[in-house]
């Protein structure tokens, strides 16, 4: 029985080429379908990727309470002097606590070969605002000097928008600007623009207002304590995150359009290849039924009959399928682009193709492959031996 | 016409092959208006909105707010008739749902936008109620509101002198849009700008962006590049645009939804061009020897081309009528369901435009090489079977 099975398989593979027209329906086919599904979710795993690799957590972020976002929340300086002297905040070599109070200004700017203009965080960092990320490193040029109107560019930010390479200018609320430094950070920050806190605080006229304060902390348990101490003071009004969690509980919002529209779009794709599918392989039975029913004649059952058709259109299915992902690695892997973020800025981020996108796809043209060989095998093998050979 | 019944029936010669086929075909044209209808509502932006609208809003953003004291002078510059500001409420309804909640002057929004449409008694109650919200008509609706209740508003940016978050409002009035493609843009609340003024912690100097009514609507461009020109160089720099490229630039933000929405119909349109085509030159192969029986019969060549041309016409184009109408479907349904994000999208006549255009190229493209091999045929080689 294996032996008869494979025997059959084998005399059919061998003989798709000369099918090869009808064949390569399902091999483009399924090749869109694949392509498409594993771009667009390349696209949503990049974001989401991009915001879990968002913050420390080690870091507690204190906003005002009920404000859901930092762009939203705002303090006068008091409140940051009372984060300053909370329980659980790590001290600097220089035994000052770090504690960065930050000020967040959207600016826009127009992306490179746009003329409408996007925007992007503009935020001001206090004296620990580096050393609290720790993942973000100068990779040109140097830090801005506090006072001097000068700006730090995240690299996702200096690649999507139009004239932030070091030593440029830009102009913001009547003043110029420029640009000293270019930093990585593979994450969130990237998108970001970084300054001085209180040379922001003059510019845009909130001098002492703050949007977050960062805090670090010993380590991530201290922030119930932390957290108690400041909600407990009846001078406060403010809401503690962990900052890791922040960012990460922005996820699913973000990428959501773009996963809805991905499983849609593969949905309808899918059904689309799976009627190709189907039209192939009936055409490969109807072709190969004087084949088909001699060797009915001699005596093979009909199950190798069945494993002989679903092989050709899982075989050809995978071939797409590989096709596809391939496609889809090579023209969108690591692929630059921004969308809109939390707190209406551009977050930049790269399209990742993961293993896992990989194997799903491979899955789903497999189950194409199934689904459009199923019937046309069950035909084949039903198929009444005398009249084939007769009509054939 | 009156070879319809040879072409139709040439077409379901295989039943299976042709179900297929326009299966596969309809999933094609389904994604097509679909994913087009997006494409050309982003790329429009919202093209219903009034052109003869300035939007003024802060140089550096527009979540920058500008301060009302510029009202007035934007107000008395030449080609102005009417000016309103819209704040940005940061509305909160319930736990975490966003309202799009703003704060306007009751007889100014009523000067500038004329497209939103309530009871003379409505816009009174606004102007004369302090803590007054007017909501539009689906915003209500969706929540079950009724006019006289109190909504119970919490903002996210703004705190109350007493450092409360929570606020509320006295609904007064429920208004309408003035067309269809209004109405369904009918999501937000006004509250009244005196009172949010006055209660909120940070103070009433801030008014948020301008909308700016022109006396000729052709003065545009001068008049906005008039204003910009008048506060460039001062710390509130401002950028001035039609409300239509204020929309547009919104939605830009999102990403390049046409560059993402022309690869994927790239890769659907390629795969059903394989798709049919090998399908076409399948039928005509099997059927060379009823060719050359037409011929025999007298049919000219010319006349058998157009024969399997019309035959792949009428495939794509069973296809491409089935395909939109189920796409206009969806659409109208994601619209009524989700319409803060789908409001406006529809399947207009551009998108069955861009249709009939694609359905003409699909059917010559897999109709045109097996037509001309038809009308090729020799009768004699075709009726022996060579």
């Amino acid at each position: 029985m294996i032996k008869q099975i494979f025997e059959i398989v084998l005399l059919n593979v061998r003989s798709i080429p000369d099918r090869l027209g009808a064949s390569l329906v399902i091999v483009v086919g399924i090749a869109g379908v694949v392509g498409v599904f594993t771009a667009l979710f390349a696209m949503a795993r990049g974001i989401d990727s991009t915001l879990i690799a968002s913050g420390d957590p080690n870091n507690a972020m204190v906003m005002r309470g009920g404000s859901q976002a930092e762009l939203n929340s705002s303090f006068s300086r008091e409140t940051y002097e009372l984060a300053t002297t909370a329980p659980g905040v790590r001290l600097s070599a220089s035994g000052k606590p770090l504690v960065s109070g930050e000020l967040i200004v959207i600016a826009e700017l127009p992306k490179k070969g746009e003329k409408l203009g996007s925007n992007v965080t503009l935020r001001g960092i206090g004296e620990f605002g580096l050393e609290l990320r720790p993942s973000l490193k100068i990779v040109e040029g140097r830090k801005f000097t506090p006072g001097l109107q000068e700006l730090l560019v995240g690299k996702g930010a200096s690649v999507q928008f139009e004239g932030l390479t070091v030593g440029n200018t830009i102009r913001l609320r009547g003043a110029d600007w420029t640009v000293v430094g270019i930093f990585e950070s593979g994450d969130a920050f990237e998108s970001e623009i970084f300054t001085d806190a209180a040379t922001a605080q003059t510019a845009w006229g909130r001098p002492n207002f703050f949007n977050v304060a960062l805090a670090g902390l010993t380590d991530p348990g201290q922030i119930e304590a932390f957290r108690a101490a400041l909600t407990a003071d009846p001078r406060l009004n403010v809401e503690v995150r962990n900052q890791r969690e922040y960012y990460t509980a922005q996820t699913g919002q973000t990428s959501r359009g773009v996963k809805v529209l991905g499983t849609a779009v593969a949905i309808i794709m899918a059904l689309g290849a799976i009627f190709a599918a189907l039209n192939t392989m009936y055409a490969s039975v109807s072709a190969r039924t004087r084949e088909i029913a001699t060797l009915r004649a001699i005596g093979f059952s009909g199950f190798p009959v069945v494993a002989s058709v679903m092989v050709e259109a899982m075989l050809l299915a995978l071939i797409g399928g590989v096709i596809g992902a391939i496609l889809a690695y090579v023209f969108f892997n690591g692929m630059t682009v921004s969308t809109l973020g939390g707190g209406f800025t551009q977050l930049v981020f790269n399209f990742r193709v993961t293993p896992e996108l990989v194997v799903f796809g491979m899955l789903l043209a497999m189950l194409i492959g199934f689904i459009g060989g199923l019937m046309p095998a069950i035909r084949a093998a039903r198929m009444q031996v005398t009249t084939a050979l007769r009509a054939a | 016409m009156k070879y319809f019944n040879l072409i139709w029936s040439s077409l379901w010669r295989k039943k299976t092959r042709a179900w297929l086929t326009l299966l596969s075909l309809i999933c094609a044209f389904l994604l097509f208006g679909l994913l087009q209808a997006l494409s050309v509502f982003f790329s429009a932006g919202a093209d219903f909105v009034g052109a003869s609208r300035l939007v003024v809003q802060s140089r550096v953003s527009f979540t920058e707010s500008l301060p009302i004291r510029m009202l007035p002078e934007i107000e008395a510059m030449p080609g102005v008739k009417a000016v309103s500001h819209d704040q940005w409420f940061g509305g909160v309804w319930g736990e975490n749902e966003q309202l799009f909640v703003f704060a306007n002057d009751p007889e100014r929004l009523r000067i500038t936008y004329p497209e939103w449409k309530m009871s003379d008694a409505e816009w009174a109650a606004f102007k004369n109620t302090r803590t007054g919200v007017i909501a539009g008509r689906k915003a209500a609706e969706a929540r079950g509101w009724k006019v006289g209740q109190k909504l119970p508003i919490k903002s996210n940016i703004f705190p109350k002198k007493d450092g409360s978050m929570a606020w509320e409002f006295d609904l007064v009035g429920i208004f309408d849009g003035i067309d269809e493609s209004w109405q369904a843009q009918t999501l937000g609340l006004y509250i009244n700008r005196e009172y949010f003024a006055e209660a909120n912690q940070f103070g009433s100097g801030f008014a948020g962006v301008f909308n700016v009514v022109l006396d000729d609507p052709q003065q545009a461009n001068a008049v906005a590049q008039a204003i910009d020109a008048k506060f460039l160089n001062s710390p509130n720099e401002t950028k001035t645009q039609s409300e239509k490229d204020f929309n547009k630039g919104f939605f830009a933000q999102i990403g390049d939804i046409g560059l993402i929405v022309s690869l994927i119909l790239v890769a659907v349109f390629f795969t059903i061009l394989i798709l049919t085509g090998n399908t076409m030159a399948q039928a005509v192969r099997e059927r060379i020897p009823e060719l050359a029986v037409l011929k025999t019969l007298g049919f000219s060549n010319g006349t058998v081309t157009a024969l399997v041309l019309i035959e792949a016409l009428v495939l794509c184009a069973i296809g491409a009528i089935v395909g939109m109408l189920l796409a206009s479907f969806a659409i109208t349904g994601l619209a009524e369901n989700v319409p803060q994000f789908f409001g406006s999208v529809r399947t207009n006549a551009t998108v069955w435009f861009q249709a009939f255009l694609a359905m003409i190229g699909l059917a010559l493209a897999v109709g045109l090489p097996p037509a001309l091999k038809a009308g090729r045929v020799k009768i004699v080689d075709a009726l022996a079977g060579r």
